[in-house]
């Protein structure tokens, strides 16, 4: 009996440490979870009410002016960020999709297998190696800095992102679609026209967005390849100025006046990139690939 | 496509000729880098990279994994698990020049105060610096990464777990974290890629000093921060050569790592 007792007490004791040990557990991961989130969010509360406070109307439509006047604004750089990933778009999107349809479609081939590993590889190849080459192709022979090479090598960047998203959209695709329209005679080239394309078209568009949304945001590659420019200029064989490379600038520079215009810039940077996010967001979920 | 990787992969090579022929394999295993007596060794770049990459790993793990299992096991659905998930994505969005200035403002005082509490000399700047920012950079990513591998634990272990009588700790320890480990791990690969290549914040607070040191309170350099700091610059053929040969090696490296953790997510998510 007394020993029933004592098992049953040491057990009962057990029972409580371990009851103890789940909710010191439970605990350790929220509070975890916490320091890795609230300083984050604090951060971008931050920034938000920092960047808010220094922009205005002449903000974004002046040029930055020197240093010790006061005012200037960044809209060279605004317009430059536009004009680079308008150039990576143009030739980062036709190549992706192509390249998705082929991976998604042939996928399975010899080809298809070399043709995924390096799109993979591509991604993750570090956007600062893409400037590199974009300098060696373009910047050597030119013998100048042009917004052309910064936006080759955007393209570079965007481009496995198209291509992936373009192949996993497609093959969510079922093929009675595909039968469908091959059963009524419908060329093979034109099924994936006018259906397999358009079937996909809200995967490929959230592709898409979400590769403008990393370009946007890149500053290494554009180091040297669109270095930068204090003024206006709409000429893409010249250097270019671009948000990030400004806010780089300004907040590495010592002068108070200048980070204020970094901050003022990171708001108008964060405020494109999240927005193509959440848009991005509300596609995939409004506008989803259903069958 | 694979054209495309294969022409980038050769017109670094060929771009590099000149230092590769100059620097010889001295490139690798020596210490020295001085544009000066054109000596360009990558040693302390590549123990920069690696030292930096690896402390914020260890401590992007540890957070990460609290996320993975707060949302991946605690808070499944609900208000709060949108609210937290929504949260880490938006923060993988944000470029990461805007991480770097961030860095600038917060980290590098509340590192220099660290340092002055432990006697370091107070540069605020360093790898530690570096590896704080890094490690909340990469955090989004193996976060989420490793939410996935949370959720994709059958649930019938996890209740034949509870209903032996296992606390949910007890099972999240011993059934949920040994299940998904090689998920877990591959995510972190993954997340040590982009470690390796993050440019800018790094270079925004590293303090960039050429020399090969392992004191990570010290200012270091990384090879994609010397390649920013330097290429637009750099004069002369073995110059810019040995800098295209910095970004060779960075290519290679990071590229088998992110193969390597792309097998293991792989594998897991094919169990």
């Amino acid at each position: 009996m007394e020993k029933n007792r004592a098992s049953q007490d040491r057990l009962g004791s057990g029972v409580a440490a371990r009851v103890r040990g789940d909710f010191a557990f439970r605990a350790l991961v929220l509070a975890l979870s916490l320091i890795a989130t609230i300083p984050l969010i604090l951060i971008l509360v931050f920034i938000i009410v920092r960047g808010a406070s220094s922009i205005n109307w002449h903000f974004i439509t002046e040029l930055p002016k020197p240093i010790g006047e006061p005012g200037g604004g960044i809209s060279n750089a605004i317009v430059g960020t536009l004009i680079l990933v308008l150039i990576a778009t143009v030739i980062s999107v036709p190549l992706g999709i192509i390249a998705g349809i082929f991976l998604s479609e042939r996928g399975k081939s010899r080809l298809g297998t070399v043709a995924r590993i390096s799109v993979e590889t591509l991604m993750g190849v570090p956007s600062i190696v893409l400037g590199i080459v974009a300098y060696v192709w373009i910047v050597r022979p030119m013998g100048h800095f042009s917004a052309l090479s910064g936006g080759i090598s955007l393209a570079m960047i965007m481009l496995p992102v198209i291509t992936l998203s373009t192949e996993e959209t497609l093959l969510m695709i079922p093929v009675s679609l595909r039968e469908a329209a091959l059963a009524l005679g419908v060329s093979y080239s034109r099924t994936i026209m006018r259906v397999i394309l358009p079937a996909g078209m809200s995967g490929i568009v959230t592709g898409v967005l979400l590769a403008v949304a990393r370009g946007a945001g890149e500053t290494a590659p554009l180091l040297f390849t669109a270095f930068g420019n204090p003024f206006m200029t709409m000429n893409i064989l010249k250097p270019m100025a671009s948000l990030p490379h400004t806010i780089f600038y300004y907040a590495t520079s010592p002068y108070p006046e200048w980070q204020t215009l970094a901050w003022g810039a990171s708001f108008v940077l964060l405020a494109i990139v999240l927005t193509l996010n959440i848009v991005t967001k509300l596609v995939t979920s409004r506008w989803k690939v259903q069958f | 496509m694979s054209v495309l990787l294969i022409a980038i992969f050769f017109s670094l090579l060929i771009s590099s000729r000149p230092a590769l022929v100059a620097n010889g394999f001295r490139f690798l295993t020596g210490s020295k880098w001085d544009p000066v007596t054109d000596t360009f060794q990558s040693l302390p770049f590549v123990i920069g990279t690696l030292l930096t990459s690896l402390v914020a790993l260890v401590i992007a793990t540890v957070l990460s994994l609290a996320l993975a299992i707060l949302m991946g096991e605690y808070f499944r659905t609900g208000p709060f698990a949108s609210i937290m998930r929504t949260a880490v994505e938006l923060l993988a969005g944000i470029p990461s020049v805007v991480y770097g200035f961030i860095g600038l403002f917060f980290f590098v005082p509340a590192v220099r105060l660290l340092q002055e509490a432990v006697g370091a000399p107070p540069y605020g700047v360093g790898i530690l610096t570096s590896s704080l920012l890094l490690a909340f950079m990469i955090l989004p990513y193996s976060a989420s990464i490793g939410r996935e591998m949370v959720t994709l634990v059958p649930s019938d272990l996890k209740e034949a777990a509870l209903s032996l009588g296992a606390t949910p700790s007890e099972t999240v320890w011993k059934v949920t974290l040994p299940y998904a480990r090689s998920g877990i791990l591959g995510g972190v690969l993954l997340s040590l890629g982009r470690a390796l290549g993050e440019t800018m914040a790094v270079t925004m607070v590293i303090g960039n000093s050429n020399t090969l040191t392992f004191d990570i309170l010290g200012p270091g350099n990384t090879m994609a921060s010397l390649i920013a700091n330097e290429f637009s610059e750099a004069s002369g053929n073995v110059y810019l050569g040995s800098l295209i040969e910095i970004a060779l090696l960075l290519f290679a490296i990071s590229t088998v790592i992110n193969i390597a953790g792309k097998i293991v997510v792989n594998r897991m998510a094919a169990v």
